[in-house]
């Protein structure tokens, strides 16, 4: 009883905010990995490419909650999402169009791209925050639980509660979906294929006849989706606020960078060891110790490595240990 | 006849001076940022007696007293500085009523008033360190110090036969001042604190902090934050994870606002701020319902005090400059003297006039004690059906 009891705990605390965090992150990593892999560049203006695809799907929400629209137990946002994709990708279309163009066509170096994405990224937030203003903003409706804290303890009879949110549930389900269509259509496809030829060898690709445009303008619309959906499961998960969007870059690039720059499938893995370890070493474990050891053998510290102010520390030590010693990262990606 | 133009205009414009003089009076106040739901209300609770002195008409011989408001942004110094010389070197002001936060009162205080020589008087700058801060006895606060507030909430926490709790603050001034005062009070009376963890305001995500105090455990948590940021986050957060069924509110998280977004999860959540049952709180409390905001909104009382206590002092000195009435503040507001009442103000301007003594009592019954700070009345208050009902004073 006391095993399921620490076991419970672990899965309501860690384990289950973890997942969620690190799908979020996943979807996210899978886009500065994109745009890496294909346009050569690391995207500063990632995290606020999320604002504002996440931006333009709570406007489109608001609407519909005022036409009085709704999915019922499930958020409206779902419903208003390929709006928010749609949204984003026209502006950062007209970005492209307008920034980064003009760079490709010099062929500039991978490094004035990178200081560009700042600019660009500055550029976002301010408009960002011009529209829906710098507060925090909570829109997510329907069922909030799928099961909550009390429901399970008056089930089970156990001691802890595990809570599943609809929010978390929805994040790990839309995360499965988005990455099973983003690998079909990269390795099946014929857009893919012509994707990952630009991406391995961008002269062979051109003189096989691929239309360089036509991919770069594929690669925008794809990262565009994948920040917009990546951007509304974190806002519908915890809150949206333009300046966290800001913050999210950090733990974004460490996990694309853990799990090598360019591979797609090293994205996703670093965005749960990131996940994991951010939670893990931040978690008090007093509770699930006490439960597991016997009776007054239980620590009386908190047994927690970093208090949680530190999170983001851990995020930034991972990267420099993964930079020192495997600087392709996990899954052999481009060096940095 | 040069002369006598001169010697008549100067005369003329002395005479103007005296019969009209206009005092400004700054309310600086955080407008927008963590306090945001809470100070609409205090700053018409200012204006309420600054427009009460002015229909009376009396003060200073005819002067009239404009509020001009500021933004102290509760959290950031540099802002709030900006904010408070602005209105003393290009509005004039005499003196300041606010601020609010800690932090940005000490700054204020220290960049601003005290250079200049204005009076300030903060209505909810709550923080111990404030009560040892260098003032040239230009500082006063109509709110008591947390070190008191960490002693009522101890005894409102031990009457409910509570001996365990979990801890977290903001990480600023008023946050670790008050879980400092409440945590050795606590110890001293024979409870456990479990953990005292900070929170960061304005994140997204407070899973991890919450997972940190479930883990401690308590029978009940405390939440020294604010109401629309870490503090609701952090309540959220744990009710989601069934984490805490029940919150102690200090004062910065005492907010209908907070019952409204969280809903029911609340129910039976309490915590204390400062009030009192003397009469002046339910007179205040008609002249806001009149006014058209709410009376018993955190720190509303508070901040018409502070404004009245400016003026009456004026009036005692006879004039509006800070150095000649800063001395006066603390012997209006102590007895001997007549009892004021809110709506009395104009009363209280005739008995100084003819010399005589007062005892501001006001709507939170002041006492100024130590360094010119309240003495402190609490409101003990309860959550029940998403209404915050007060259910004891202390």
């Amino acid at each position: 009883m006391d095993l399921l009891n620490a076991f419970i705990t672990l899965a309501n605390f860690v384990i289950i905010p973890a997942i969620a965090y690190g799908s979020q992150l996943a979807l996210g990593a899978l886009g500065v990995t994109l745009i890496y892999g294909i346009l050569r560049f690391s995207n500063f203006a990632h995290g606020d490419t999320m604002a504002f695809g996440t931006m333009v799907t709570i406007l489109i929400t608001w609407l519909f909650q005022a036409w009085g629209i709704s999915l019922g137990v499930l958020p409206t946002a779902l419903l208003a999402l390929p709006f928010g994709i749609a949204g984003c990708a026209a502006f950062v279309l007209l970005t492209d169009r307008a920034v980064y163009r003009f760079y490709r066509t010099q062929k500039a170096k991978p490094v004035i791209l990178v200081i560009v994405s700042m600019g660009v990224m500055f550029i976002m937030n301010g408009v960002v925050r011009f529209i829906i203003g710098p507060d925090d903003h909570n829109f997510s409706d329907g069922e909030r639980f799928i099961i909550s804290a009390r429901t399970f303890r008056e089930l089970t009879g156990l001691q802890e509660g595990l809570a599943i949110r609809t929010s978390t549930g929805i994040t790990v389900i839309t995360a499965v979906v988005v990455v099973a269509l983003l690998f079909w259509f990269l390795n099946k496809t014929r857009t893919g294929k012509s994707m990952r030829a630009y991406s391995d060898n961008e002269d062979l690709a051109l003189l096989s006849g691929i239309n360089p445009e036509r991919v770069v303008l594929v690669t925008w619309v794809i990262v565009a989706a994948l920040a917009t959906v990546a951007g509304t499961l974190y806002g519908l998960d915890k809150s949206f606020k333009a300046f966290t969007y800001f913050q999210l870059l950090l733990p974004i690039f460490a996990s694309a960078i853990v799990g090598g720059l360019g591979s797609p499938v090293g994205a996703i893995a670093g965005g749960f060891v990131i996940a994991f370890s951010e939670v893990t070493i931040t978690y008090a474990w007093k509770k699930v110790i006490v439960y597991v050891l016997p009776d007054g053998m239980g620590p009386d510290g908190l047994v927690q490595l970093l208090s949680t102010d530190y999170k983001f520390a851990v995020s930034f030590i991972i990267l420099l240990v993964v930079l020192l010693f495997r600087p392709t990262g996990l899954f052999k990606g481009k060096s940095v | 006849m040069k002369k006598l133009l001169l010697a008549t205009a100067a005369s003329a414009l002395m005479v103007g001076a005296a019969s009209a003089q206009e005092i400004k009076i700054g309310v600086i106040l955080g407008f927008t940022g963590p306090l945001e739901s809470i100070t609409p209300n205090m700053a018409a609770g200012a204006e309420l007696a600054i427009a009460e002195v002015n229909a009376a008409g009396t003060l200073l011989d005819g002067a009239t007293v404009t509020a001009v408001r500021g933004d102290s942004t509760c959290i950031d110094a540099g802002a709030a500085t900006a904010a408070a010389e602005r209105l003393v070197t290009s509005e004039n002001v005499a003196a300041i009523m606010g601020a609010d936060c800690s932090g940005v009162t000490g700054a204020i205080l220290q960049n601003v008033a005290r250079p200049n020589g204005i009076v300030m008087v903060s209505p909810s700058a709550t923080s111990p360190g404030l009560s040892t801060a260098e003032d040239d006895g230009l500082f006063f606060r109509t709110a008591p110090s947390d070190a008191r507030q960490g002693v009522v909430m101890t005894e409102v926490i031990m009457d409910r036969g509570i001996k365990s709790v979990a801890l977290t603050y903001t990480n600023n001034d008023y946050g670790k001042g008050l879980a400092d005062a409440f945590a050795a009070a606590f110890t001293a009376a024979g409870g456990t604190v479990t953990i005292n963890a900070s929170h960061e305001d304005g994140k997204a995500d407070y899973s991890a902090e919450v997972a940190a105090l479930a883990s401690a455990g308590g029978e009940v948590l405390v939440v020294a934050g604010y109401t629309d940021q870490g503090g609701k986050g952090i309540i959220q957060a744990s009710l989601d994870s069934g984490a805490f069924d029940t919150f102690v509110l200090p004062d910065g998280m005492v907010g209908q606002q907070l019952v409204d977004d969280i809903g029911s999860g609340l129910t039976g959540s309490f915590g204390q701020f400062p009030g009192t049952d003397s009469a002046g709180a339910e007179m205040f409390q008609k002249m806001a319902a009149e006014a058209g905001f709410e009376g018993t909104s955190a720190f509303a009382p508070e901040s018409y005090d502070a404004a009245a206590l400016i003026m009456l002092a004026m009036q005692k000195a006879g004039s509006s400059a800070s150095a000649d009435f800063k001395d006066h503040i603390m012997d209006l507001a102590n007895a001997p003297g007549e009892e004021i009442f809110p709506g009395e103000l104009a009363k209280a301007i005739e008995i100084i006039k003819a010399g005589g003594d007062i005892d501001y009592v006001g709507a939170t019954a002041v006492e100024l004690i130590g360094p010119g700070e309240s003495a402190g009345n609490y409101r003990e208050i309860e959550i029940k059906d998403g209404k915050i009902e007060t259910v004891n004073f202390r």
